[in-house]
């Protein structure tokens, strides 16, 4: 169930790129899908009702890997959320750059190459 | 030679270039000479470290932390392989760019975003988990974005736009992918990967997972219905970075991954195989077919570089040892010739300041190095007799014919008569046509330029010669298929 609406959000993001006609919106829309992503990671490394990934020093291994939730998707999705980061910022400021050049934030205006 | 041990070169192959950008930066900010100087030292130095470690193979494990818990970089022939290629392709483009990147700005941010490229690509091959191939495709894709868009004018950065729409989408798929698998196999080792799909199976969400990579890294490597950006994105960057993207970028992330994921993790079966040739028939006929019109000659390069992707997408989709050595063959002479092809492209417009065919003509006088390396560019790739293309192209055919796909080995045939007619109609319009008035007087090309370009024409020669040392052996590209078919090792 909650898996599919992590689906969901990521088809939203979808529609949004596939849809939207302002440079600024298609940003926002691949967040959206990047964040239903990164939900789904999480979700895969969950636990109903798991403790926290700390190992408590004299606890043993098998009782911490029974109990505790999965820290590797927490570590790639922190991982991931960065590099979304990286990709945001480019991304901005191409679209300010062609706001610059083009003086619209209109994709269907922002067309000179073709072929 | 002296024994290397291999083990120690693994993690230098990307520590070299990525502290190199940021020393570029740190050093070389307004001082262009010493940035260049330091680029091409570092390109000779991965040149050198991926010949030693030809024929080796071997796994590191970054800080010492041991296989389940810590990270690994392999390597094997096949990496070696594609190594190799990016490090001489990345050495000629170096050499290129001291002359002809002289008329942008910021040429130290040219060079870090190169070097961070060439991290990237190296880090992808030599991932030994799937994470880390993402994060590493993310290096090298957020890199060629910016470069893409570096000139900063109008097209430019338009393209750049589409393009990192485009490969964010792709990204995603990919990440999902990744999710998928490690939700259904609790590893992200690919030789665990291998072994946990090799006992259970294929289940729906691993099928899902494979479908997932499959469409994201086509985007990649710009497999037809997803090669949108690439005619775009390729022509509007400058001929240096055009000539990286399309010579090595779309076939590290895209043909490489592709290539190691169906063939050693997924172990892929007969209908994924369908798939895989479908796809490379399709961008091999849709690519050469509208090359056949572009006017713009890097545009027309583009097409062709999708056109040929296709081919090596058709070879490895057979799955036998003959159409995987075809396959890679043609992707290592693609390597060559593509970038050489671009290289001879940005001359053109170093010298003249356009691209429009049209407007073109005579340079063969005006531009004697350009011209002569263009034509064994063009004859390679159209795969006339004694060059690097047609024996590559020959072995594809060859392929198709034993596997029984008669009608594939057809189109292999007929498209190659299509390359043939755009390249002629480029050599035609380009370097023998009438000399117009405005272009009489025209500079000769720069002596790093010409370098450059005859160091890859030298490239294709060499490459037409690997023939006669009988590919089935494993040397280079042999050793590489014998990887690609033996399975993953280590663990």
């Amino acid at each position: 169930m909650i898996y599919s609406l992590c689906l969901l959000l990521i088809l939203v993001g979808l529609y949004g790129v596939v849809v939207s006609r302002e440079t600024l919106k298609i940003v926002i829309s691949i967040l959206i899908m990047n964040h239903g992503v990164h939900l789904l990671l999480l979700l895969i490394g969950y636990r109903e009702a798991g403790n926290p990934p700390i190992v408590d020093p004299g606890a043993s291994i098998a009782s911490f890997a029974n109990g505790a939730v999965d820290p590797l998707p927490q570590a790639m999705v922190l991982t991931s959320i960065v590099i979304g980061l990286g990709v945001l910022a480019l991304m901005v400021a191409l679209c300010v750059r062609l706001y610059e050049r083009y003086g619209t934030f209109d994709i269907t205006e922002i067309r000179r190459l073709r072929g | 030679m002296m024994a290397i041990n291999v083990q120690t070169l693994i993690p230098l192959f990307v520590a070299i270039p990525l502290g190199m950008s940021l020393l570029v930066q740190l050093v070389a900010r307004r001082r262009h000479a010493v940035a260049e100087t330091l680029t091409i030292i570092t390109l000779l130095a991965l040149t050198l470290m991926s010949g030693l470690s030809v024929g080796q193979s071997g796994i590191y494990h970054l800080g010492g932390w041991p296989t389940p818990v810590g990270i690994d970089m392999r390597l094997d022939a096949l990496a070696t392989l594609l190594l190799l290629v990016v490090s001489v392709v990345g050495l000629a483009v170096s050499l290129y760019s001291v002359d002809y990147m002289r008329r942008f700005t910021a040429r130290s941010h040219f060079y870090s975003l190169f070097l961070l490229m060439v991290t990237g690509m190296n880090g992808v091959i030599l991932a030994g988990d799937l994470f880390n191939l993402y994060v590493f495709l993310e290096v090298a894709a957020i890199a060629s974005y910016s470069l893409v868009a570096f000139g900063c004018a109008h097209e430019e950065l338009e393209a750049s736009f589409k393009y990192i729409v485009l490969g964010s989408l792709s990204s995603a798929l990919i990440l999902t992918g990744v999710a998928l698998v490690y939700g259904m196999t609790g590893t992200l080792n690919l030789a665990h990967i291998a072994s946990r799909i090799a006992e259970t199976g294929m289940s729906m969400p691993l099928l899902l997972a494979f479908g997932l990579f499959i469409c994201g890294f086509a985007f990649k490597a710009a497999l037809v219905p997803f090669h949108a950006w690439l005619p775009d994105a390729h022509p509007s960057a400058p001929a240096p970075v055009s000539a990286m993207l399309s010579g090595v970028l779309i076939k590290a992330l895209g043909v490489y991954v592709l290539a190691r994921l169906a063939f050693n993790v997924f172990g892929i079966g007969a209908n994924e195989l369908s798939l895989l040739r479908w796809l490379g028939l399709l961008s091999m006929v849709a690519g050469g077919l509208l090359a056949v019109g572009q006017k713009d000659i890097k545009r027309l390069f583009a097409y062709s570089s999708i056109s040929q992707v296709g081919f090596m997408v058709l070879g490895l989709g057979l799955g036998t040892p003959l159409g995987l050595i075809g396959g890679l063959y043609h992707l290592v002479n693609h390597a060559m010739f593509k970038p050489l092809l671009f290289l001879n492209a940005g001359a053109i417009e170093y010298a003249t300041g356009s691209r429009d065919l049209r407007q073109l003509g005579g340079l063969n006088r005006q531009l004697p190095v350009t011209a002569a390396t263009s034509m064994i560019g063009s004859m390679s790739i159209a795969g006339i007799p004694p060059f690097n293309g047609f024996w590559s192209k020959l072995i594809i055919v060859l392929a198709c014919i034993e596997s029984g796909f008669y009608g594939f080995a057809t189109a292999a045939v007929l498209v190659s008569i299509v390359t043939l007619a755009y390249q002629l109609k480029v050599q035609r319009m380009a370097f023998f046509a009438a000399l117009p008035e405005a272009l009489k007087d025209l500079q000769r090309e720069p002596p790093m330029m010409a370098l450059a370009m005859i160091l890859l024409a030298v490239g294709c020669i060499v490459l037409s010669f690997a023939i006669l040392t009988g590919l089935r052996d494993p040397w280079l590209i042999g050793a590489a298929q014998q990887a690609l078919t033996a399975g993953i090792f280590g663990g």
